[in-house]
């Protein structure tokens, strides 16, 4: 019993978010939507457990002075702070997003500073993954070159002074073979999709039960 | 002659200029739109109305000479009338979803001028919003989701019955073996991410079918196994498959549940979590499977950077190249759902593999007919034969309704 009630809720809820799908009638119409307001209120559940995890490990690691400890009391010196400001924006403001309240502060003079540094490090991070992708070492990476170098140029003003058909050149490289490859993947997702959702409704894939 | 020509043309061009003018108006005139409808929308639960008009003479396109098209509802014909909608000139269609199913609602559409005068038209109706039992709009969607699981279903049974089915390699899933036996080797852990998928996405599904595979080879090796997560739903469903999978070879003393931990619900937190493990803890095997956004190519290149050997899936398109890119071994979008069927080798969960391809093959057939159908009509519309193109058409309208 401990697979057959899963996999029977499983096998109703897949059956009904299908069907749902083609019946907009009551009491079918708005299900999906339903559904999903369980999902978020599960997940607002779900989110204490993964706080829980996240603080007892970070704690469990200072205690016992494990390597990287540091970085643990870092963490919790966040939480605590994101939390303390969270709680004094609530007491004064009514409000977490009271533009002059300490959490903002927090959100608008530490998080977003953060985020966009982390965002930055993707240009570093291109120029590395290009330098290794593009090395003409086969005909496949020789080919890539080429045409990355026609892309890249044709849509920068410059690539036009230098010969004016280069952006047409681009245009028909992303119009025509790179959407083909992109469309061609697409396909072959949306029907793995279906085949997997098929094999989790009818019970042959039982992984995410473990 | 020339001459007489040349008068006769430049009458016909007057007339014909003439005939496409609209009739002078006296300035600061506004006129109502014209043929003014309200029916229920179709394909929805009741909730909506349609109306539609035809453009107003003074609507041409000029925003300060013409304001736009309030549409008023009322319960009767005689009133009260109340504001349903406004929209900008040049539109000539609005749907009202302030409407409940069953009720009885009148319409009537004004064209409004720039100093707010307004000349309407109407009112019609009745228009009575009802739900529908069936979306016809989806029969295209229904009928191919129908072929499919048909083709699926018989292969399974096919499979059931003891027919061999060959399945071409993926080298990224062969690669999980040699990728843990060489952080084994390393004496180094390995790391696991999800990425920023939920659990109700379907690749998520398909990536903890890896996580067991990659959970049973740690435990029989004796190797750390790291899992980070950016959704608690997820990390939950981790941490069950991970101690299952420890206890498949007679290991769950090597489970550790700190090891799945939760890191944040922030994109790039995640990934300066992540980082800050890979770089911490070296470890000497990587996988990135499930669903990733810009967060991709910073934890794969950190990884490339401390020398672990990286396997990487997705079904982000946009991800893909940037993992092609950066590690060691890629399941491109269906190769990441095709996993589990291959890793486990089932014949009831290849059969359904088989079913999709030939699917795939179908739809390939068909993708080759219709660009030969279609080239061919236009060379015969311009022949004269315009049949043919409507066919093509009448196909591709088909097959783009949803």
């Amino acid at each position: 019993m401990k697979k057959e009630i899963p996999l029977l809720i499983t096998f109703l809820t897949g059956v009904i978010i299908v069907v749902t799908f083609f019946i907009p009638h009551q009491p079918f119409g708005g299900m999906q939507q339903r559904l999903l307001i369980w999902y978020s209120i599960v997940l607002g559940f779900t989110l204490l457990l993964g706080v829980d995890n996240l603080l007892r490990g970070n704690i469990r690691r200072m205690a016992r002075r494990q390597a990287g400890w540091g970085y643990a009391a870092v963490l919790m010196a966040g939480f605590v702070i994101c939390f303390v400001a969270g709680v004094v924006s609530l007491a004064r403001h009514n409000s977490l997003i009271a533009l002059n309240g300490p959490f903002m502060y927090v959100y608008t003079y530490m998080i977003v500073p953060l985020q966009a540094t982390m965002f930055a490090l993707l240009a570093f991070f291109i120029a590395s993954a290009a330098y290794r992708a593009f090395r003409a070492r086969t005909l496949e990476a020789t080919l890539l070159l080429i045409t990355a170098a026609i892309v890249m140029l044709g849509r920068v003003p410059v690539g036009a002074e230098l010969w004016d058909k280069l952006p047409q050149i681009q245009d028909w490289i992303m119009e025509v073979p790179q959407m083909a490859a992109k469309r061609g993947i697409f396909i072959g997702i949306a029907l793995g999709t279906i085949a997997m959702s098929l094999r989790v409704i009818l019970g042959l894939e039982r992984t995410y039960l473990s | 002659m020339k001459r007489l020509m040349a008068s006769l043309l430049l009458i016909a061009w007057w007339q014909a200029a003439a005939a496409q003018e609209p009739a002078p108006v006296a300035p600061g005139t506004l006129e109502p739109p014209g043929m003014v409808t309200a029916v229920d929308a179709p394909n929805d639960e009741g909730q909506a109305v349609n109306v539609s008009w035809e453009r107003s003479p003074q609507d041409a396109g000029d925003a300060t000479a013409f304001k736009g098209y309030r549409i008023d509802r009322a319960p009767d014909r005689a009133g009260p009338w109340t504001e349903a909608g406004f929209v900008i000139g040049g539109k000539t269609q609005f749907q009202d979803t302030g409407v409940r199913a069953g009720q009885t609602y009148f319409y009537r559409v004004a064209a409004v001028a720039p100093d707010d005068r307004a000349a309407e038209a109407g009112p019609v109706g009745p228009a009575v919003p009802r739900a529908q039992w069936f979306n016809t709009s989806r029969v295209n969607v229904l009928v191919f989701t129908g072929l499919l699981s048909f083709l699926i279903i018989w292969y399974i049974e096919r499979a059931k019955r003891g027919e061999p089915l060959y399945i071409r390699k993926i080298q990224g899933l062969d690669a999980i073996d040699d990728a843990v036996g060489r952080a084994t080797e390393m004496g180094k852990p390995i790391l696991y991410s999800f990425g920023l998928g939920e659990i109700r996405d379907i690749v998520t599904v398909a990536s903890l079918a890896i996580l067991r595979q990659v959970a049973v080879r740690c435990a029989e090796h004796g190797t750390e196994l790291l899992v980070p997560n950016w959704d608690p739903i997820v990390m939950a469903a981790a941490q069950e498959t991970v101690q299952q999978a420890y206890a498949e070879p007679g290991r769950p003393d090597l489970y550790k549940e700190g090891n799945i931990s939760f890191l944040t619900t922030d994109q790039f937190g995640y990934a300066a979590g992540v980082d800050g493990m890979i770089v911490r803890q070296k470890p000497g095997a990587i996988f990135f499977l499930g669903y990733f956004y810009a967060e991709a190519l910073i934890m794969s290149e950190t990884g490339h950077s401390v020398g672990a050997i990286q396997i990487a899936g997705t079904t982000a398109i946009t991800q893909l190249p940037f993992f092609i890119a950066s590690c060691d071994y890629t399941l491109i979008g269906e190769e990441m759902l095709a996993a589990s069927c291959y890793i486990k080798r089932d014949p009831q969960l290849l059969g359904s593999l088989k079913g999709e391809d030939l699917f795939k093959a179908a739809l390939i057939l068909g993708f080759a007919a219709m660009a030969v159908m279609g080239t061919a009509s236009v060379i015969l519309d311009n022949g004269g034969s315009p049949g043919l193109l409507r066919v093509f058409r009448a196909i591709g309208e088909w097959f783009a309704t949803v």
